[in-house]
């Protein structure tokens, strides 16, 4: 461990946040911001006090691929549902059949990778010991169990080519329960002292909606014919514009939470889904005018990984906020400020 | 704001029957720790205690080079965590000109054992605790004539809140975390499936997960010796009584008087630091006495139960599902070509 060195010239190398704070009011320091990145602070440099830098929260302990994919995944097969519904009762199979299959992949690869993240994955079962509504991890479970079997039971129809009024019936259902599906999982992250989760949790809904809505649009338009991706396009381009629109709300609301979404990582992952995002939706546009099967696939892409990208982002975001203090105190001594305390 | 109007107590504000409402009829009266840390003396008793009693495995034994104070943080294997502070400011009233810039300590350790004025043997230094006899008081000698010093330690043993309104029982969703008659929160080890939501949802930091086990453990107040009438280990084994155990009502009103005391004895920064039904947590279960203000001693200066906006968060998440389906819907309505 290299810590500060002790010259005669006083205390040199010492590393900010670690340096003893003292008393209510003096000596708070100016703690060095971000990851010296150079990037524009949207807040003016924040003056605090912490235990010797450590976080207030405890880290969260799940794995970002378990994680950010469940939620990738629940919002992919979600809106999926709804294409595949929509396709059904319009006459459109090309495009039924492939929502059909990739909302239950998508479903099973999610419950899959939760299970997964469970300290004791056998103990799966004991969310189903209770049903808690101030638990959206409990309320998730028990849609999940309503909601994945009418997706493989639609699936499972459509591959055998039999029983179709059953799997009208289970693909009506399944779009019933698609969109709390694709959006439950926000309450899931906001619903923690995170304070990039916690703080968003008006809009982040929104913007895991629009997200939902690209990638199964995304994976339409890379799997459906041509003639018959049009909603497929419109669903897309409609999502997109919700994401970012909903997205820039989030951030202006956050106030200083919304700045580990600006830092480091997340904020690449973001910036990338922002750009693959805006790009697909133009692609999409284009491809719906020179009827070009291979715009429709690069569209159907770019929107397939901004959706991934946005989930991961907004996950590390979050867990960046829990580990640095400043998150934690900063807009909590506001507050009390306010307060006038 | 939005969610600040009180919701009947069951998931924000003042909730004077926290066992009541979970479900007790005619609970016990609620129990809870005071941690008075102005004589709290950092000698790590409870922490000891706490691991003999409740078989807590180790936590890592390192060195962390920032203060006295190993251990770090509550977690898994951390259920009492003494904090330990260095600050450059005086216990008591402030002593003005004891600063020595001017005296140089490299020069100072180099006359180590060779000057009558420095430690070692055959050195003419003071006891401790007490200024040189016809030196220059306040001007090189660290005390100041009544003893105390320029710098202060603060100690403070930190524990789970047992909230009134604790988040990380609000979302366990497989009830492996739940309310005692006591009015405490306990995970039941033997449900748990290592969901690990708990462990974001608590805003004090926590509980957390046991990596080798999956499961996520923390403070039982004792839940085993309290059904027994005993007073939990680490107010057992405190031997300057930093850690009070008793019904929280009781332990409330000792922590009232002993703030007027020290405020009376001129130490103006002592402040209760949880103990009020009306904050954003409804109330902690184990309230401390602080010397300085809650983020130095790691913990958060306001915190809120995340809970307090699920309504607010359940409507708006409805109403994005909502739109994504009114947006699908659009999206198969034929246009007109
Ligand atoms: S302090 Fe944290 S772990 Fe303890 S009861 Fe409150 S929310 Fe739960
Ligand atoms: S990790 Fe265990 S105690 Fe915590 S929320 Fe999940 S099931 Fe409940």
């Amino acid at each position: 461990m290299s810590g500060p060195d002790v010259t005669r010239d006083g205390v040199q190398g010492a590393r900010p946040g670690r340096q003893a704070p003292t008393g209510a009011h003096a000596g708070r320091r100016r703690r060095r911001r971000g990851r010296g990145r150079g990037e524009q602070p949207m807040v003016p440099d924040a003056v605090f006090s912490s235990y010797y830098g450590k976080p207030v929260l405890n880290r969260p302990t799940w794995k970002a691929l378990d994680i950010a994919g469940y939620l990738y995944l629940g919002g992919l097969a979600g809106a999926s549902s709804l294409l595949a519904a929509g396709g059904q009762f319009t006459g459109r199979p090309g495009l039924a059949a492939p929502a059909k299959l990739g909302a239950a992949g998508a479903i099973s690869l999610s419950l899959a990778a939760l299970v997964h993240d469970l300290g004791r994955p056998a103990r799966f079962l004991n969310m189903l010991r209770v049903f808690k509504p101030t638990s959206p991890m409990s309320v998730g479970s028990w849609l999940l169990v309503g909601y994945a079997p009418l997706n493989l039971a639609a699936a499972a129809a459509e591959v055998a080519g039999r029983y179709r009024l059953l799997g009208s019936a289970a693909t009506a259902a399944a779009a019933v329960l698609g969109p709390a599906v694709a959006t439950y999982t926000a309450v899931l992250l906001s619903d923690t002292a995170v304070p990039s989760w916690h703080e968003g949790y008006r809009q982040l809904p929104f913007v895991f909606a629009g997200s939902a809505a690209t990638a199964a649009s995304g994976l339409a338009l890379v799997a459906a014919p041509a003639a018959e991706a049009g909603p497929a396009r419109r669903m897309g381009v409609l999502g997109a514009a919700l994401e970012l629109a909903a997205f820039r709300a989030m951030k202006r609301h956050m106030g200083l939470a919304a700045e580990p979404l600006e830092q480091g990582g997340a904020h690449r992952l973001l910036r990338a889904a922002e750009a693959l995002t805006a790009g697909g939706a133009a692609l999409a546009v284009l491809s719906g005018r020179m009827r070009d099967r291979r715009l429709a696939v690069a569209a159907g892409a770019a929107w397939l990984t901004g959706s991934a990208a946005l989930r991961f982002g907004v996950f590390h975001a979050g867990v960046a906020s829990a580990e640095d203090p400043k998150y934690t105190v900063v807009p909590q001594r506001e507050r009390l400020r306010a307060r006038g305390r | 704001m939005g969610g600040d109007e009180d919701r009947g107590g069951l998931l924000y504000g003042p909730q004077p029957d926290v066992a009541g409402a979970a479900g007790y009829p005619d609970a016990p009266p609620r129990m809870g720790f005071f941690t008075d840390t102005s004589v709290c003396i950092g000698c790590k008793a409870c922490e000891v205690a706490c691991k003999e009693w409740n078989a807590v495995p180790e936590d890592g034994l390192e060195l962390t080079g920032m203060s006295y104070d190993n251990t770090q943080g509550l977690g898994a294997d951390t259920w009492r965590h003494v904090a330990f502070i260095e600050q450059r400011k005086p216990f008591g009233g402030q002593e003005p000109g004891v600063a020595h810039d001017d005296v140089d300590v490299f020069a100072a350790a180099a006359r180590l054992g060779t000057d009558a004025g420095s430690p070692g043997p055959g050195s003419t230094a003071p006891p401790p605790g007490q200024a040189p006899a016809g030196a220059p008081a306040g001007r090189i000698s660290p005390l100041s004539p009544d003893g105390r010093t320029e710098l202060r330690w603060l100690m403070a043993s930190d524990v789970c809140k047992h909230c009134t309104h604790a988040a990380c029982l609000d979302v366990c969703p497989t009830g492996a975390l739940f309310r005692t008659e006591f009015g405490t929160v306990v995970v039941q080890e033997d449900v748990c499936n290592g969901c690990g939501y708990c462990v974001p949802a608590c805003p004090y930091g926590v509980i957390d997960q046991r990596e080798d086990d999956g499961r996520v453990w923390k403070c039982t107040l004792c839940y085993d010796r309290l059904g027994a009438g005993m007073e939990p280990a680490c107010a057992k084994s405190c031997p300057t009584e930093s850690i009070q155990f008793g019904p929280l009502e009781e332990l409330r009103e000792r922590a009232r008087a002993r703030v007027a005391q020290l405020h009376a004895a001129g130490v103006p920064d002592a402040r209760l630091y949880g103990e009020s039904p009306d904050d954003g947590v409804g109330g902690d279960g184990a309230f401390f006495l602080l010397l300085d203000e809650p983020e130095v001693y790691g913990l958060p200066p306001d915190p809120v139960v995340t809970t307090r906006d699920l309504p607010d968060m359940w409507r708006h998440a409805a109403l994005a599902a909502l739109s994504l389906a009114a947006l699908a819907a659009g999206s198969f309505v034929r246009r007109p070509r």
